[in-house]
């Protein structure tokens, strides 16, 4: 007797519908699954008896083989429990139901017959969706997220003798429904705010201007002086995340298994600060089976790379093609795998070794070959995608006990998503949505300065000895900056401000000296 | 002639034989190369010669390195200055322990007068900028600019007598043809075309510890006065100044910020009786013989920018602009600062430091500082 029951598996960001198929015969009792499953999926045979045996129904003494279909892919996990044990009991008589097609079953099983969550949930259900699957059966904890989707019943289940009750008609389950639109507004709130940092005026307009067109940036201070605080509060100034955006980055954060607790949607753009010794796979994804990095997990938020010069070079390296295309390809035997990958990335740095440089109050040890040595670490090509440097000063105490009320992220955040908004509209049908995307054939189209301008640009490079890379970016960062004034020319106030971002291309990177 | 070279430069790689030692012992073997030839009996009747020195003495290899040290000196065209000869400088010779040898890139000049400038390495801006501007004038009225060829101070100095086209030395700590810091390369190569490098070591030597206060007593051995731009407490300087007090030569020092660090050294100098230096003029009339009529008076820091500042293209300064150089008229300022300072908002404060430093009237150092150039 033959039996096909629906579950999912993953691929990359996306689910896709696995068929599973069970064959009982007689024969020597035996029972396989097919279908490249990992360990997990081998060992679920043992977790499947068990728990049919203990929710009191039969497990045949039969040959019983299961294919998990399409078998070229791998499978991985403990998700395929459930429909497994439903397949078995579909063909051994012991669930009649004719619309079992319309179903799809996810879930684990431990030995008792209890299901449990699985990660990875909603894009599950979003493939659920897509093949045309009315009912999604589900662990209760799950049923929050897989909820989210629209358009579908998700059954949530304890047991799997709730399960097979209910599939033979002896027992109803509530379809459960969230209210999306209210958990999506709901809880937007961020718990920092750029209104906790007193003084640094120059670091906050510096990140204003790049959050308002997306641009990477690079903190450069003495420690202690606010770099990680601040780097922390820049997601708070972008744009909210629409619904679609929500979703990719819940979609990522599901397939790695860090939803928060209680969280069903991440409604707020994700901080992700890795610590300098992670190794270039746990950085942009990979692994046997894949999983997405640091970089797919800070997706359409803020990725802060603290102590960049500690990175290995060799994370370092493999960022560069993610901050380029904004996705992740990782290519394995049967599949290439994509995670999305839209990152605005902050770095942050000491000046020099012992960090003291630029600090007024206290002596820098280091000598110059050294201080030349330190942020000379960071390679041209990595430098050439950061458009903003930012050099970040330590506040004084009086300064950091004054009274005097600063911005809130709210009110920041108006601007960036004002500035942004001019952007989208003037890269309409471009594919591309910030100035930090401009390619250099664009940057002539869009970045057009008039006379006195290139004259003033010319004077900068020559008597400030800025270095040939710095010229685009500058004029990137004074689109954005034209773009937060609304105006539609760059003008040579805003091309100036921008020469003040390139402090990394002076001259006197070579050259640092003290003078007080 | 060539021949005997080899001695004089034997003499000097000797491991713990210094000028005095060896002067004593030419003067008991006749010369050197009597004492190349000298046997283990005779050396060890003399009484202040160690075992270990008479064995470095016999020792062959050490007579085999002198050969390759020749080659090395004819073909970087180095040139070894016995005590004897005539070009060797009058007025080290006159120390207490001048060196046997003196082994030298470049031109002397015969009977030089000359001002050694010492300082920090890490020298602030101020020292930095004063340096240039002393030892530039000085080495413009023909007096030659001595220095050690370290960082701060005494490239600053080096670079300043360049600058005005006059003359300058650098002794140095390790062998002539070793360029320490190796960053200086440039500027060893700038000094030897029109100044000298001098040396005690031998090619090759490297710059070790022990080498520097050494080079120290060259220093002001070689000049008539000392001038210390900066130091610290326990500075390097500061043995060169005492050197100079030994050797009966003028000590000059230049007045710092009494909470600087750097300048504890100098001020202690000047609380001591050292001449205290605020102009060119101060170091030139204590030298003897030298016309001073040229001399007019002026302020040593006059503003030498003011071709940076170009009429035709940004004709009169902003309202804002103006804001900004007020703001910045009593010392640098953080940007953050300056915007408060001014009343005006940051991105207006930013646009316009830019202006003011492509017009060259401000420039930037690390950490968003910002100040008027001198």
């Amino acid at each position: 007797m033959l039996s096909k029951v629906k579950s999912c598996g993953l691929l990359g960001i996306n689910g896709y519908v696995v068929e599973v198929e069970t064959d009982i015969s007689s024969g020597i009792p035996s029972f396989e699954i097919v279908g490249m499953g990992d360990v997990a999926v081998k060992e679920s045979k043992e977790r499947v008896r068990a728990a049919i045996r203990n929710t009191g129904l039969e497990f045949p003494t039969k040959r019983i083989t299961i294919n998990l279909a399409p078998a070229n892919l791998r499978k991985e996990g403990s998700s395929f429990d459930l429909a497994a044990a439903v397949g078995i009991m579909a063909a051994t008589n012991q669930i009649c139901n004719t619309m079992l097609d319309k179903y799809m079953f996810i879930g684990e099983l431990s030995l008792d017959g209890e299901v449990k969550p699985v990660r990875g949930m909603l894009p599950m259900a979003m493939c659920a969706l897509k093949n045309g699957i009315e009912y999604l059966i589900v662990n209760h904890e799950n049923a929050d997220e897989a909820a989210i989707v629209k358009g579908i019943f998700v059954l949530p289940v304890k047991n799997l003798r709730e399960v097979v009750e209910h599939l033979n008609g002896e027992r109803e389950i509530r379809a459960y429904f969230t209210d999306v639109d209210a958990i999506f507004n709901d809880n937007k709130v961020y718990n920092v705010d750029f209104a906790d940092v007193k003084g640094q005026k120059n670091v906050k307009r510096a990140l204003e201007i790049a959050a308002s067109g997306s641009h990477n940036c690079i903190l450069i201070g003495s420690p202690g002086s606010g770099k990680t605080m601040l780097a922390r509060r820049l997601p708070t100034i972008l744009p909210s995340l629409s619904f679609e955006e929500a979703l990719e980055v819940t979609k990522i954060h599901s397939i790695a298994g860090l939803l928060p607790p209680k969280t069903s949607l991440i409604t707020y753009r994700p901080f992700r600060s890795p610590h300098h010794t992670i190794s270039a796979t746990s950085l942009v994804g990979g692994g046997k089976y894949p999983r997405p990095g640091e970089v797919s997990l800070a997706h359409y938020g803020v990725l802060f790379l603290d102590e960049i010069p500690e990175f290995s070079k060799e994370a370092l390296e493999v960022l560069r093609q993610p901050l380029e295309d904004g996705i992740v390809t990782i290519s394995r035997l049967n599949a290439s795998i994509e995670y999305p990958a839209q990152v605005m990335l902050v770095c942050a740095a000491n000046p020099c070794k012992c960090g003291n440089l630029i600090d007024e109050s206290k002596m820098c040890t280091c000598t110059p070959k050294q201080i030349q040595q330190y942020l000379g670490r960071l390679s041209g090509p990595l430098l050439d995608r950061i458009d903003i440097h930012i050099e970040v000063a330590s506040v004084k105490y009086n300064e950091l006990s004054s009274i005097n009320e600063e911005e809130n992220s709210s009110l920041i955040r108006s601007r960036v998503s004002k500035a942004r908004q001019i952007q989208l509209e003037r890269y309409k049908g471009l594919n591309i949505y910030s100035n930090s995307q401009l390619q250099p054939a664009m940057i002539d189209r869009f970045c057009k300065i008039d006379e006195k301008g290139s004259r003033l640009l010319k004077d900068a490079f020559e008597k400030l000895g800025l270095s040939a890379r710095a010229h685009h970016r500058i004029l990137k960062v004074s689109r954005t900056i034209a773009d937060i004034d609304e105006s539609e020319d760059i003008k040579p106030c805003h091309l100036a401000e921008a020469i003040q971002y390139r402090s990394l291309d002076r001259r006197f990177a070579g050259n640092l000296k003290r003078y007080w | 002639m060539t021949e005997d070279l080899k001695y004089w430069v034997w003499l000097s790689t000797l491991p713990g034989i210094g000028s005095k030692r060896s002067e004593q012992l030419i003067e008991m073997f006749g010369s050197p190369r009597n004492l190349w030839y000298s046997k283990r009996e005779e050396l060890e009747k003399v009484h202040f010669l160690s075992r270990e020195m008479i064995q470095q003495i016999v020792s062959y290899p050490l007579k085999v390195l002198a050969e390759k040290h020749m080659e090395t000196i004819y073909k970087l065209n180095i040139k070894v200055i016995r005590i004897i000869d005539e070009s060797y400088p009058v007025l080290l010779r006159n120390i207490y322990d001048p060196p046997m040898v003196i082994y030298v890139r470049g031109t002397l000049g015969a009977d030089e007068k000359a001002i050694a400038f010492v300082g920090s390495r890490n020298a602030t801006d101020y020292g930095n900028t004063i340096a240039k501007i002393l030892a530039g004038e000085v080495a413009k009225r023909g007096i030659t600019v001595v220095s050690g060829l370290a960082r701060g101070i005494d490239s600053s100095a080096h670079e300043g007598a360049l600058k005005s086209g006059g003359r300058t030395i650098a002794v140095l700590g390790c062998g002539p043809d070793i360029a320490y810091p190796p960053d200086n390369q440039d500027l060893m190569e700038r000094i030897i075309y029109s100044g000298a490098i001098i040396s005690e070591y031998a090619p090759g030597t490297p710059p070790m510890r022990g080498n520097f206060p050494a080079r120290n007593r060259i220093i002001s051995g070689l000049s008539m006065g000392v001038t210390v731009i900066e130091a610290g407490e326990k500075s390097g300087s500061l043995i060169t100044a005492e050197f100079a007090l030994e050797q009966g030569r003028e000590v000059f020092a230049v007045p710092g910020n009494i909470n600087s660090r750097l300048s504890k050294g100098t001020n202690k100098l000047i609380k001591e009786g050292a001449k205290i230096v605020t102009n060119v003029k101060d170091i030139l009339e204590e030298l003897n013989g030298l016309d001073l009529a040229d001399l007019i008076e002026e302020d040593t820091c006059h503003n030498d920018n003011k071709d940076m500042y170009d009429n035709e293209i940004y004709p009169i300064f902003t309202e804002e602009e103006v804001k900004i150089i007020n703001c910045l008229s009593n010392g640098p300022l953080h940007i953050d600062n300056i915007s408060a300072k001014s009343g005006l908002d940051i991105q207006n404060a930013s646009s316009n430091l830019s202006m003011l430093e492509i017009k060259g009237l401000v420039e930037q150092f690390p950490g968003k500082m910002f100040r008027l150039r001198k």
